[in-house]
């Protein structure tokens, strides 16, 4: 097994674990943290392939991978203030974080 | 070489000499193994120094004497404080999280060594030369938020976690002038490698050294980063996190023992640590203040100016009074953060308006103007008048 | 090395690994933040391994110095320490558990039996801070600004959202005796 897909199999299980605490877990925080861990096995991904892969001097310099790491880092803590921003909304609302309770748009 | 260069270099060479006896390929590892051991050897024991400098200047400033039982003058406290802190009994709550309630102090005291690696000491003496070395520094300090909501919330005391909550808020908002007050020797040194930064600053005109506090960006930037410095360290007048007149002791209250003094030690450490970048970054890191001075070794001005920083804040400690979390929040937000931006800004002007005194006069008047205006706005919102006393009856 | 890759490679992604089932299977919610900090750190360690020092560095200030603290303090508003009171895993909790596993295979079955075209580079490309800061001027600068307008507009959004509702305004006194 290459270097290379040593490491793009632990993104692979990283993402997959992700992804089965996004669809099972009840609580909508911890399915924040599910896409949270989503976003860095991607982002493992790039950077793996930055690394291994062909070192072009086109556009970039041969940073591109590296840059889309650094602006999915910063894209992703974004989305992670607003998500949480929105879970801590609704328990101020309903009381709870039950995801299976947020079966209705109606207040 | 020269009796002076060698003894500017005494711990390198000395290095070099252990590691000579490994083979080859064992060489680097245990010539990093050495630095390690010098770091967690040092730096403690600057930490024992300092507390007890720090009890007895407090004590000389509140007109009464420190600790003097123990060693002549009261020298020998630390010893006395550490054998007590091992073999006191430590107690863990029946209903605090046991797995977290011990890893807090553990991942402070790790995030706070783990800062120590990028500091240069001496001419050639860090341990590790990272090319963006003031990042792996700042984002090793934001681990330390970590541990203190650990501690607070592991704790199931509502003390310990009002305590915690509210160090973790002042310690993210004083964060960011933080970084910003950094970022402007960045900016003019082109690098982010401390060494690379220390090694700018080392130049002379005539007898003066070109440190970056002589600059009006860099005073503006270095009062800002002690400023923070202090916040992010908890430490007087920001300490109401762990205030003995108001918390108990904060989030370390349920912490008994060892584990309060490896809180102790974290927090101390952090104080060092943070003063030794300060002094890297503003003060010309280990350079000497007069070119006619350089006979003295690079690591013997580094550890003078650590020592008169860290008189410096606990001088600090025993003047000024306590400031209240919106105080500090309001402070933090409203005057700093624009400070910080505003001096980019000057720093960016400064490189581009050349040589000259021009720059000088432009870059002061503004930062000076700022200062007095965004001072004067935050003020008219106390409603502060004349003072009035009130006798008892 | 075993199985062609390094041991210091093994225990970090051992520790990610970890870390990340952690986060899935704990009952108590601070726990699962806690070992999510696990995850970014070993993915730090991972990034370091892969010579790209900034994104690691950055992985580590944004990620565990934020975000994990951000979770820490939502998981505190919204429930504090208590125990819930529903269970912790959804009924549907084996479709979900199947449809993960089934990504992870098709994932994996593709890159061990995809070849690659040139051979994995042996050397790291040279990258400096200098080279990444110079590149977010010039050829990346239109993703810097669009970033930056985003993260203003999340800053001021989350801060919109979260906020609470201002109190709803008292009827005047003499509207109480029409309509």
């Amino acid at each position: 097994m290459t270097p290379l897909a040593a490491f793009l199999i632990v993104a692979a299980l990283v993402f997959a674990i992700g992804l089965a605490i996004a669809l099972t877990r009840r609580n909508a925080i911890l399915v924040l943290i599910g896409i949270e861990l989503m976003l860095n096995a991607a982002n493992l991904n790039l950077i793996a392939f930055w690394r291994f892969g062909p070192h072009s001097s086109g556009t970039g310099d041969g940073l591109t991978g590296m840059m889309f790491a650094i602006f999915s880092i910063a894209v992703a803590a974004a989305e992670a203030a607003v998500g949480l921003g929105l879970v801590i909304a609704y328990h101020r609302h309903a009381k709870t974080t039950d995801l299976d309770a947020m079966t209705r748009m109606k207040g | 070489m020269s009796f002076l260069a060698n003894l500017d270099q005494v711990f390198v060479l000395l290095q070099h000499w252990i590691a000579g006896f490994f083979p080859l390929w064992l060489q680097p590892v245990v010539a990093t193994i050495l630095g390690v051991i010098a770091i967690v050897a040092t730096f403690p024991g600057i930490f024992a120094v300092t507390t007890v400098l720090e009890r007895k200047g407090l004590g000389r400033m509140q007109n009464r004497l420190g600790p003097n039982r123990v060693g002549p003058l009261g020298i020998l406290q630390p010893v006395a404080d550490g054998i007590k802190s091992l073999t006191k009994e430590d107690i863990v709550p029946l209903s605090a999280d046991a797995v977290v309630h011990f890893l807090a102090p553990v991942l402070l005291v790790i995030a706070v060594f783990l800062g120590f690696a990028v500091l240069p000491v001496g001419r050639n003496m860090v341990l590790v030369n990272f090319d963006a070395g003031l990042l792996f520094f700042f984002a090793i300090g934001a681990s330390t938020e970590l541990s203190i909501f650990m501690a607070g919330w592991s704790s199931r005391n509502k003390y310990s976690l009002l305590g915690a909550m509210r160090a973790v808020a002042q310690m993210i908002s004083y964060e960011v002038p933080l970084l910003l007050s950094s970022v402007v020797v960045v900016m003019i040194t082109g690098s982010l490698s401390t060494v690379k930064i220390v090694e700018a600053q080392s130049g002379f005109t005539g007898w003066f050294p070109h440190w970056y506090v002589f600059t009006p960006w860099g005073f503006a930037g270095f009062a800002l980063f002690v400023v923070a410095a202090l916040a992010e360290t908890n430490r007087s007048p920001f300490d109401l996190p762990e205030g003995e007149s108001e918390l108990v002791a904060g989030y370390f209250t349920e912490y008994s023992g060892f584990k309060f003094a490896l809180f102790f030690l974290g927090e101390y450490l952090g104080m060092l640590s943070i003063a030794g970048f300060a002094i890297t970054l503003f003060l010309g890191g280990w350079g000497a203040p007069f070119s006619f001075l350089g006979f003295v070794p690079s690591w013997g001005w580094f550890f003078l100016k650590l020592l008169a920083a860290i008189a410096f804040f606990i001088w600090l400690r025993g003047t000024l009074p306590r400031l209240r979390q919106d105080q500090l929040m309001n402070f933090a937000w409203k005057f700093m953060l624009p400070m910080a931006l505003l001096n980019l800004l000057v720093a960016g002007a400064w490189r581009f308006l050349g040589d000259g005194w021009g720059r000088w006069v432009i870059c002061s008047i503004v930062l000076l103007t700022a200062y007095a205006l965004l001072g004067r706005v935050l003020m008219r919102k106390q409603g502060l008048g004349a003072r009035s006393y009130r006798y008892a009856e | 090395m075993i199985a062609g890759v390094g041991v210091v490679f093994l225990l970090i992604s051992v520790l990610t690994v970890a870390g990340a089932l952690a986060a899935a299977l704990l009952r108590n919610l601070v726990h699962c933040a806690l070992s999510l900090t696990v995850t970014f750190a070993g993915l730090a360690l991972l990034y370091l391994q892969l010579d790209a020092q900034f994104a690691g560095f950055a992985q580590i200030l944004v990620y565990i110095g934020a975000v994990a603290i951000l979770v820490a303090f939502a998981i505190l508003l919204t429930r504090g320490a208590g125990a819930p009171e529903y269970r912790n895993f959804s009924s549907s909790w084996f479709a979900g558990l199947s449809i993960a596993a089934a990504v992870f295979a098709l994932l994996a079955w593709a890159v061990t039996k995809s070849l690659p075209v040139r051979v994995p580079a042996e050397t790291a490309p040279a990258v400096t801070v200098q080279s990444i800061g110079a590149a977010l001027m010039s050829s990346y600068v239109l993703p810097l600004e669009i970033v930056a307008v985003l993260l203003t507009v999340a800053l001021i959004g989350a801060v919109i959202v979260a906020m609470p509702e201002a109190k709803a305004t008292k009827p005047l006194p003499e509207k109480a005796g029409g309509k």
